[in-house]
């Protein structure tokens, strides 16, 4: 089995130290990686207190263009920046061409099994994926049966969260096809970064992000209802100004001239979509919903639900008007099904899977169990539908007790979690209070699926300031940094 | 194309900004009037007055048992509970501005965040009146500053309509319950020389409405009841005029019908204002009574800002 000392974006762990993480400057012999000469010399020319006044002209833009993320509680305390590093990472030609193969190939694959289980399920008839697995599945969305999507795709606008525990070695950890976010700190990291290192980018050949939101743009008016003369009218679905991604809605509706709405903006009559104008009702064509399933519409989903529009649901069913992305993508994306994506690749495409899943014991085998249970220390226990790092388990950093009743909690409910080895994300020097120092990161680059399958170079690299810390995410101390793929 | 909600969350950040800036006029004239006619801890009447002007006097004294110039100061600054004050203003303003970031340009952006993120910093040493003139020079600021980027930058669509709007409609508003405040001593009356009260008086609305030097520009005359009225309602040239707002608002509905194709009903109520006004004199005015006046026309300003909302769909 593998023994590798990794997790997952979502784990506050101390990592074990019995194997060195993967540093993406430095070889083990103290050499620069051949990405980072430049990169590397120009850190070395920068004294400590550059690089603090750097940070903090990033911060003052940030917090200037209001590019916050909401705490929910005190006052004043409510809009918090997410740090932001000012050094670097980067990424080689040759390595990205990889990657994007290996991101391609999944986000393909995952459409067509979307396609297929919401009409003919042929990946169940074959026996590859357990029928319940589906049918069961809190994300399968069975009010989408029989519903054809434009070209046939469910999710446009992906997230996939990737980590690197060696130079050729990338692992997928979670393919996010719902509604992810984070793209508005790629493009503004980038924004800042040519504000603060302007000679670096004369050096090296940087490949641009800046044209995510025109492909964007693309991307969504390609999935429009066919016969529409003019060209299409485009919102931004959110639910609103206290969500914590408010300022990216804004942000992304801002750059690709769209509408920003909130549920209450729009209306359905007759089911065509409306935006609430000043000059009346205006039709919507396409619409980039940012607001989970559940919510969107209370007639079909959630009653309750204050955030989305009556009757959105029949007009999408009745061709009317585009949701980005599709309800029930989800279920491709849930914890359990994960497992299966080598399988689902293999199965449309008849191809090997590029880029790796994070080997996954099933805990309904019994010998697999067995070995989960004696080996609790080392591995990562995940709740199938749990997400945000909610019902999970890091047994390295876990105390006896926690252990003891996951132990407990697995042996009664075998089928509702996963359990994966813990990995060690590779590391990026990052600038931190004692000086430069590595640090855990990973990366979620965002594809785009119309017409075309559009990857932006890099995306956001999520890094863990503590040091030893796995934790990337923003809720918990996470920064960003800006991602360069250099151009060949 | 703009929503409804837009256009309203539009009107409503230029009137509190507005607001805001009137605010710390009034705050600036009612300090100088208390530092010479109230002993410190003691009540001011032209205090009190004030705040009637602005309809919160009732909530101050539930908070407050004297209207002396401390008390008054943090309730018109900081305290939110008080809609009108000053932090209330820049808070609803910013909140509208985040809302609609995508109508606003990055120089308006930035203005109204960058203004509310200093005014939240700052944490002025309340023990005394003497942070009082220069936070409230730094509020004008804000204001002139936002004033500028919207001026300089944002398209002459739609939206710039709907805050010019919201802007004059509030500035009528507060020139009129200023005049108000204070009509009774506009009144003509048997010996047109003031006293030395009067005169404090009189100087007290000329500043409250950012008038008192420009009074003299206008009149080449010492203060006069009768040309302060005449000032402040019925001269074009006036900026803060009653006249001057309402001819604002006339063309700035003229300029939305090129995107609605007709006149709505909020031309009807501004040219029933304007009606009051464009061929009155002040002769004609205290004949009718300055206060009855002045409390039709708030009157019908409130109900400009209903049509305005029915008639461009804001919800």
């Amino acid at each position: 089995m593998h023994h590798l000392n990794v997790s997952s974006s979502e784990q506050g762990v101390p990592l074990p130290r019995d194997t060195e993480p993967f540093n993406e400057m430095l070889n083990a012999d103290g050499s620069v990686r051949e990405p980072y000469l430049v990169l590397s010399e120009w850190i070395g020319s920068q004294p400590l207190p550059a690089l603090k006044t750097m940070t903090i002209e990033a911060e003052n833009l940030f917090r200037r263009l209001g590019i916050t993320f909401a705490v929910y509680g005190s006052s004043e305390a409510t809009e918090r920046l997410i740090p932001f590093d000012v050094i670097p990472r980067v990424i080689s030609a040759a390595e990205w061409r990889r990657l994007s193969k290996g991101i391609e190939q999944r986000v393909r694959a995952i459409n067509a099994f979307l396609y297929d289980i919401y009409h003919r399920q042929e990946i169940i008839r074959a026996g590859r994926i357990p029928a319940e697995l589906i049918l069961q599945n809190e994300a399968f969305c069975p009010q989408m049966m029989g519903h054809d999507p434009v070209r046939g795709i469910y999710s446009h606008i992906i997230g996939v969260d990737i980590v690197r525990v060696g130079p050729d070695d990338f692992y997928v950890l979670e393919d996010n096809l719902r509604t992810p976010s984070g793209v508005s700190y790629m493009l503004e990291d980038r924004e800042a970064m040519m504000n603060l290192a302007p000679d670096l980018f004369r050096q090296l050949r940087v490949a641009p992000v800046e044209t995510y939101p025109e492909n964007l743009r693309r991307t969504l008016e390609s999935v429009a209802p066919a016969g529409r003369e003019r060209s299409p009218a485009i919102a931004v679905l959110t639910p609103g100004i206290h969500n914590s991604a408010y300022f990216e809605h804004s942000f992304l509706a801002d750059q690709m001239g769209a509408q920003l709405c909130e549920g209450t903006d729009l209306i359905v009559d007759d089911g065509i979509v409306y935006m609430r104008t000043t000059q009346g009702p205006q039709r919507v064509d396409v619409i980039y919903r940012r607001i989970d399933d559940d919510y969107l519409d209370p007639l079909t989903f959630k009653p309750e639900s204050l955030l989305g529009v009556p009757g959105l649901f029949d007009a999408y069913r009745a061709g009317n008007v585009t949701l980005v992305n599709a309800p029930g993508t989800g279920i491709a994306d849930d914890k359990a099904v994960y497992t299966y994506v080598p399988q689902i690749i293999e199965f449309y495409l008849g191809e090997r899977p590029i880029l790796n899943n994070v080997p996954t014991y099933n805990c309904t085998k019994e010998d697999e169990r067995a070995y989960v249970l004696e080996h609790l220390d080392e591995l990562v226990v995940k709740e199938v539908h749990g997400s945000g790092g909610y019902g999970m388990m890091v047994g390295p950093a876990a105390s006896k007790k926690m252990r003891k009743d996951f132990a407990e909690r697995i042996k009664a409910r075998p089928g509702n979690y996963i359990v994966q080895p813990t990995l060690a994300l590779s590391t990026c020097p990052t600038f931190v209070k004692s000086g430069i120092a590595p640090r855990h990161v990973d990366l979620r680059p965002f594809v785009l699926v119309g017409d075309l399958i559009r990857i932006t170079p890099g995306g956001l690299t999520r890094v863990a300031l503590k040091s030893g810390s796995l934790v990337v995410n923003s809720s918990q101390g996470g920064g960003t940094k800006d991602t360069w793929v250099l151009e060949d | 194309m703009m929503l409804g909600r837009t256009g309203r969350n539009l009107f409503w950040l230029s009137r509190y900004i507005e607001r805001a800036e009137n605010v710390a006029r009034l705050i600036e004239a009612g300090y100088r009037m208390a530092l010479m006619n109230a002993q410190a801890g003691t009540s001011s009447e032209d205090l009190v007055s004030m705040m009637q002007a602005l309809s919160v006097e009732a909530l101050f004294f539930e908070k407050f048992e004297m209207a002396d110039l401390r008390a008054v100061a943090q309730f018109m600054i900081f305290d939110e509970d008080n809609p009108s004050s000053i932090k209330s203003c820049l808070r609803h303003a910013r909140t509208n501005a985040r809302t609609e970031r995508t109508a606003l340009t990055t120089d308006m952006w930035e203005s109204i965040n960058g203004s509310w993120l200093e005014f939240i910093q700052m944490r002025p040493n309340q023990s005394s009146e003497k942070y009082l003139p220069d936070l409230l020079t730094w509020v004008k600021k804000a204001s002139h500053q936002w004033r500028g980027a919207l001026l300089g930058t944002v398209l002459r669509s739609e939206g710039f309509a709907y805050g010019q709007l919201g802007n004059f409609v509030e500035r009528a508003d507060n020139t009129a319950r200023i005049l108000d405040m204070k009509y009774y001593v506009l009144l003509p009356r048997a010996t047109m020389v003031g006293g030395e009260l009067d005169i404090q008086q009189w100087a007290l609305i000329l500043r409250a409405t950012s008038a008192y030097r420009s009074y003299r520009h206008v009149y080449h005359d010492r203060f006069k009841a009768w040309n302060i009225a005449d000032y402040l309602i019925l001269r074009p040239e006036m900026p803060r005029s009653l006249i001057f707002c309402t001819r604002w608002v006339q063309e700035t509905l003229d300029m939305l019908t090129s995107f609605h194709g007709g006149r709505s009903k909020a031309h009807e109520v501004a040219d029933e204002m304007s009606a009051m006004l464009e061929g009155s004199d002040m002769d004609q005015i205290f004949r009718t009574g300055l206060h009855e006046f002045l409390t039709e026309f708030i009157g019908r300003n409130y109900a400009l800002t209903e049509a305005i909302g029915e008639s461009y769909g804001f919800y």
